[in-house]
């Protein structure tokens, strides 16, 4: 059976004023990315200026929660002991559709994940708040989100 | 008088505060690095040299590697100046002695630090630590095994092509009486039956962490005439930083030392395929085979196929790690790299022994940091 990712003893993440945006959204259930309105492209992870073009004019828009897998890995051994009740678990890079890559937990689908696979955001709470992982698309209809 | 050495262009300064409430080191440096590449009238790309200061907690390793991927440079020089009051001077001296020697032409130098009021519990406060940790992400292993996957993927490589990395490593170790794997082989099975530690990562894929301790010294050419040693000269020399993480990389399955190993062969006027020695670095198996590639040694992908071609034994064609590898003598932590050095060293003086390479005249080093982020590449050539 598997555990409740929330009871998990993980670590969080350190948030700091400038990356708040993102989290809170995460809590509710949204992923928010900025977007340079200089050379118009989507970033992640949020920084202070557009890694692209040097600019500040940087703007936090919802994504659409689509995305492909690029990489995954099943963990065994996690490298932090909070997430031994976890393991195997899989972890994978997500493409999202607006163009940058983020790490994010990827949950069990209906066969084993494939680099390549369509996601979808599935927020998910892990070790006390709320994340933003994601979910093969052909399994959504079938599972639903924890 | 002699001529110049350099010239400062830019200038950037944030205004002093008593407290950044929230702000991190890396957010400021992104700040302070704008106004002072603005200022130079310079496009950010244009930046090729990066010198950093250390950051202790905030990000205790990597940190050049961490600001470069921060602000989105991909320099071909990249340091840490860590001399306290004379970091700024000692920066500014390194990077027209860089630009001198050919490392890089536009170097930016830059230092910052916040204060808070109550040091966060978490001094760690790095990208890393905030958006791979929470979701499960800690430590390089998960960063390779994804590395290693996309490989398989894209060009249908299998875990037995990375098995035949290490069991050559520990092959090459049963020469090496000071390796840890010394009288402990093991063969591709062997490789293949150890536990998945991170999919399709296996144990024995994974360095063993040890203690240790490497140096060399280096002098002037004609210094080098005089000394007792018959001298190995550095031919050749490249360098690229392009990311910290993984989600970052431009690429899963091609690194920096591509670039890095160009500019070390064209440097040096030599090819990949002249090498007398391989000595890769090997933190995984999954690195040796990118390397391979990024070598022009074979076609991408190819790695496996040229494996299983080559004798990679110090009486092979191809020696690789003559000394075992990291995979075979142990990981000393950063002095691992050294390792490669050294027994390059060793080799094209002719002192190694019982597992001395026939021809030794060239030897190809890599060193590789974080995720196939930080690379340097040397060509060695015997005196
Ligand atoms: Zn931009």
């Amino acid at each position: 059976m598997p555990i409740d990712l929330n009871t998990l003893k993980t670590a969080g993440p350190t948030i700091t004023a400038l990356t708040r945006p993102f989290w809170d959204a995460a809590t509710d259930g949204r992923l928010t990315i900025q977007h340079c309105e200089e050379c118009g492209r989507a970033i992640f992870y949020p920084r202070p200026i557009c890694p692209h073009c040097w600019s500040k004019r940087l703007v936090w828009k919802d994504a659409s929660g689509r995305g492909r897998l690029k990489s995954f890995s099943e963990v065994h051994k996690p490298g932090h002991p909070g997430w031994l009740p976890a393991a195997p678990y899989v972890v994978g890079l997500v493409e999202l559709a607006e163009g940058p890559t983020m790490l994010s937990f990827i949950l069990p689908g209906t066969r084993p994940q494939q680099i390549g696979d369509m996601l979808l955001l599935a927020p998910t709470a892990i070790g006390g708040r709320v994340l933003p992982a994601f979910i093969p698309v052909e399994s959504r209809a079938e599972e639903k989100p924890q | 008088m002699s001529r110049a050495k350099g010239a400062i262009v830019g200038i950037g300064e944030l205004k002093p505060q008593r407290l950044t409430s929230g702000l991190t080191t890396l957010e400021m440096i992104a700040e302070v690095s704008r106004l002072a590449v603005l200022d130079a009238g310079l496009e950010p790309a244009a930046i090729d040299g990066l010198l950093v200061g250390p950051q202790v907690g905030e990000t205790p390793q990597h940190v050049p590697a961490t600001i470069a991927e921060y602000l989105g440079l991909a320099p071909t020089m990249a340091n840490v100046v860590d001399l306290g009051g004379a970091s700024g001077a000692g920066m500014v001296w390194r990077a027209a002695a860089a630009i001198e020697a050919g490392m890089c032409d536009a170097v930016l130098c830059v230092l910052a630090n916040n204060r808070e009021e109550v040091a966060p519990r978490s001094p760690n406060r790095n990208p890393i630590r905030e958006f791979d940790v929470p979701f499960g992400a800690s430590g390089a292993n998960i960063s390779y095994a994804l590395l290693m996957q996309a490989h398989m993927a894209e060009y249908g490589s299998t875990a037995r092509d990375f098995a035949l990395i290490a069991a050559a490593a520990r092959a090459n170790a049963q020469l090496n009486p000071d390796a840890i794997f010394y009288g402990k082989p093991a063969d591709v099975e062997a490789v293949l039956a150890s536990p998945m530690i991170a999919s399709p990562l296996h144990l024995l894929e994974i360095v063993m962490p040890v203690a240790g301790g490497e140096a060399v010294v280096v002098t002037s050419t004609e210094r080098a005439r005089s000394l007792r040693k018959p001298p190995v000269h550095l031919l050749g020399a490249g360098e690229k930083v392009t990311h910290r993480a993984v989600s970052q990389a431009p690429s899963l399955t091609s690194g920096p030392l591509k670039s890095a190993m160009a500019r070390a062969f064209q440097q040096s006027g030599t090819r990949a395929d002249e090498m007398d020695l391989l000595s890769l670095y090997d933190c995984y198996t999954i690195m040796v085979a990118t390397t391979i590639e990024d070598a022009g040694l074979c076609a991408p992908g190819a790695f496996g196929a040229w494996l299983n071609d080559h004798d990679l034994s110090h009486k092979g064609a191809k020696p690789l790690n003559t000394h075992g590898g990291q995979l075979g003598f142990g990981q000393p932590d950063l002095a691992g790299g050294m390792t490669h050095i050294v027994e390059a060293v060793r080799q094209l003086r002719g002192e190694a022994g019982e597992r001395q390479i026939g021809k030794a005249g060239l030897a190809l080093v890599t060193g590789n940091g974080a995720t196939m982020s930080e690379a340097t590449a040397l060509v060695l050539g015997a005196a």
